[in-house]
């Protein structure tokens, strides 16, 4: 890949990973996949991993995923992206193995890989965005939705005697004897970015040691389906969103 | 216990013979689910995979993780099976689409029970149009096998294999019940006799030298959803050329041509032997294949037989593919028994008799 040196006399402080395609991508304004796409990228260049390592891109905005990240890829059935990566893992142990799904793909069609995945210990990498709400499809209720929050299947906000509450699935995840490491991460500030790539970069050195399910939930901003600009996305995630799904470790693994 | 290096010849259940067939076949993954009648096969790869090394082998959560399990471990390069029966294979036509679409090969083994919905646990063949017809959605076929013995089951392995890795499509052994579950002598090929590479398109890694291999089955512009549609079309007219397999036992001289596949044509056999002692020219017509359909066998053999009589363990089912190939030009008629009943040589035998007296009747009259 072609780079631009830093002119004479100057610094770069701030370039393009290596395997994160050089193309704009498909997203919204304010999108967090684009972020996240990003952080992952850095975290494999740093580990110099990107030879060995293959994702699994869901169904939902991310299905083009393998556009952005140069490494080699599979694409899912809409809720199995962690089987398939569980069928690539067991037969390539030595190869860095990660899926990617948002939360209706995760934590509703694919509830019961997702827990059956981390409960076997599979030594993967699940990537869970958390944006409450399915993106690709128009903006329906997730099963991680607040209460009250709005959507086009909510239109009066979500109510708990009919709709259920928002799912905590990563709560349920740190629960299981199979999962190493379970952490939720956020993008909406440039430090939430920084340690979501810190997470990531251990989930795969923790794989490496063949340490079992690593499972990092990232907290995301889509200001389309959620009707507010990018800015005011990002309010929302801090002032509601947080509130729901508070950042930090849930499980650390053991020294 | 090591994995054994020459043939050998043994008294093996079916479902266990296809389980070491698989092994011996140089299977590097298996992901299944317990369903009678054919759960032998997860038992069977679990008690000896050990002795074959680095071969995989996961009871899955559901028949829904186990195929796109097969899925990433097929992308993966692996030579990779999954069994079930009926219901539990209803469940895997999400994955089998997708995996027609991507372009990956498994072999897939069903062995078949009486449905509709949860049905019986006894054979039948009920399966045949979702198994030939591609089962899930979109326009796809699967390569299908359709083996009448233990032995025929174990060979299937060996070329579903080599059919599906061909082509890079899924193929699936259309078997029933009573065939995974009876005893017969089977001559086992030795282990290490199917090479196997891994494929370049498969998803290891990819060095520098490369650009990545993506395994998708999303095109979003119709025109480029089309293309892949008119490659796999293109794929499957080639299959349909050149890979259509069918027996053909007393055909030379038959007046009726029994058509029937699997445990039917076995009974068939049996009523073809009663017909002839009955000096009534019974011939069978036995497709090995079912999709590729033999049509152009059957297609040939309308030249010479006056009628045909299709036999399944189903409501008439593989009848509409005979129709097809015959085109109008004899009549076809249909014994067929559902939801695990098996029809006896003498049921066919009746049939055949009633056949032949219309045949001698109409060339008395002279028509």
């Amino acid at each position: 890949m072609e780079r631009t040196a830093a002119p004479e006399g100057m610094e770069a402080v701030f370039e393009r990973p290596t395997s994160l395609v050089a193309t704009p991508t498909h997203y919204c304004p304010g999108c967090g996949h684009g972020v996240i796409h990003r952080a992952l990228a850095r975290a494999i260049d740093g580990l110099g991993i990107q030879s060995t390592t293959v994702g699994v891109a869901p169904v939902g905005c991310s299905v083009f995923m393998y556009e952005y990240l140069d490494v080699d890829w599979q694409q899912a059935a809409h809720g199995r992206a962690s089987a398939v990566a569980a069928g690539v893992k067991r037969v390539l142990p030595d190869r860095m193995v990660f899926s990617y799904q948002g939360d209706g793909d995760l934590a509703a069609i694919g509830t019961s890989e997702t827990i059956h995945v981390a409960n076997r210990g599979e030594n993967i990498l699940m990537i869970f965005v958390n944006n409450a709400i399915y993106g690709m499809t128009g903006g329906q209720m997730a099963p991680t939705t607040p209460l009250g929050m709005k959507t086009t299947t909510t239109p009066y906000g979500r109510e708990p005697a009919t709709m259920g509450y928002p799912l905590r699935i990563t709560d349920l995840v740190a629960a299981l004897p199979g999962a190493c490491y379970v952490t939720r991460q956020a993008v909406h500030t440039v430090a939430a970015v920084r340690r979501l790539e810190k997470a990531i970069e251990q989930s795969f050195r923790l794989q490496a040691q063949g340490r079992g399910t690593c499972f990092v939930e990232i907290v995301s901003a889509c200001p389309s389906g959620w009707k507010l600009t990018p800015q005011e996305a990002n309010a929302r995630v801090e002032a509601q969103m947080l509130k729901e799904y508070p950042l930090g470790d849930l499980k650390v693994p053991t020294p | 216990m090591t994995a054994s290096t020459a043939s050998e010849v043994r008294l093996m259940k079916g479902n266990e013979a296809l389980a070491e067939a698989a092994l011996r076949a140089g299977m590097k993954a298996y992901f299944g689910y317990p369903i009678t009648p054919q759960s032998e096969v997860l038992e069977y790869l679990t008690l000896h995979a050990r002795e074959h090394a680095g071969t995989v082998v996961l009871q899955a959560e559901s028949e829904i993780a186990a195929v796109h399990m097969v899925f990433g471990a097929a992308g993966a390069g692996a030579r990779v099976m999954i069994s079930s029966s009926s219901p539990g294979i209803s469940l895997m036509q999400e994955g089998f689409s997708y995996m027609a679409c991507s372009q990956l090969p498994a072999l897939v083994v069903n062995v078949q029970r009486g449905g509709p919905g949860l049905g019986t646990i006894q054979p039948a063949q009920g399966d045949y149009h979702q198994a030939v017809r591609g089962g899930g959605h979109g326009d796809y076929r699967l390569i299908v096998l359709a083996p009448s013995s233990v032995q025929e089951l174990v060979d299937h392995v060996f070329l579903g294999f080599q059919l599906a890795e061909r082509y890079r499509t899924p193929a699936m052994i259309l078997a029933d019940g009573a065939l995974g579950q009876m005893m017969e002598k089977v001559t086992l090929p030795p282990a290490g006799s199917l090479p196997h590479a891994v494929p370049g398109w498969a998803t290891t890694g990819k060095p520098k030298e490369r650009a990545r291999n993506v395994i998708h089955s999303v095109f979003i512009e119709p025109e480029r959803m089309e293309r892949q549609n008119l490659l796999l079309q293109e794929k499957y007219r080639k299959i349909r050329e050149a890979e259509p397999r069918c027996e053909q036992l007393g055909m030379e001289d038959a007046e009726i041509a029994l058509v029937a596949f699997g445990l039917s044509a076995r009974i068939c056999q049996k009523a073809m032997d009663l017909g002839r002692e009955q000096g009534i020219r019974v011939g069978l017509l036995r497709p090995i294949t079912l999709f590729p359909f033999p049509t152009l066998a059957v297609a040939r053999a309308a030249a010479s037989a006056q009628a045909f009589l299709t036999v399944e363990l189903n409501a008439g089912q593989m009848v509409e593919d005979v129709r097809l190939a015959v085109n109008g030009r004899r009549p076809v008629e249909f014994v067929g028994r559902m939801g695990g009943m098996v029809p006896s040589p003498d049921d066919v035998l009746a049939r055949i008799e009633e056949m032949a007296a219309r045949l001698r009747s109409r060339s008395r009259a002279g028509t």
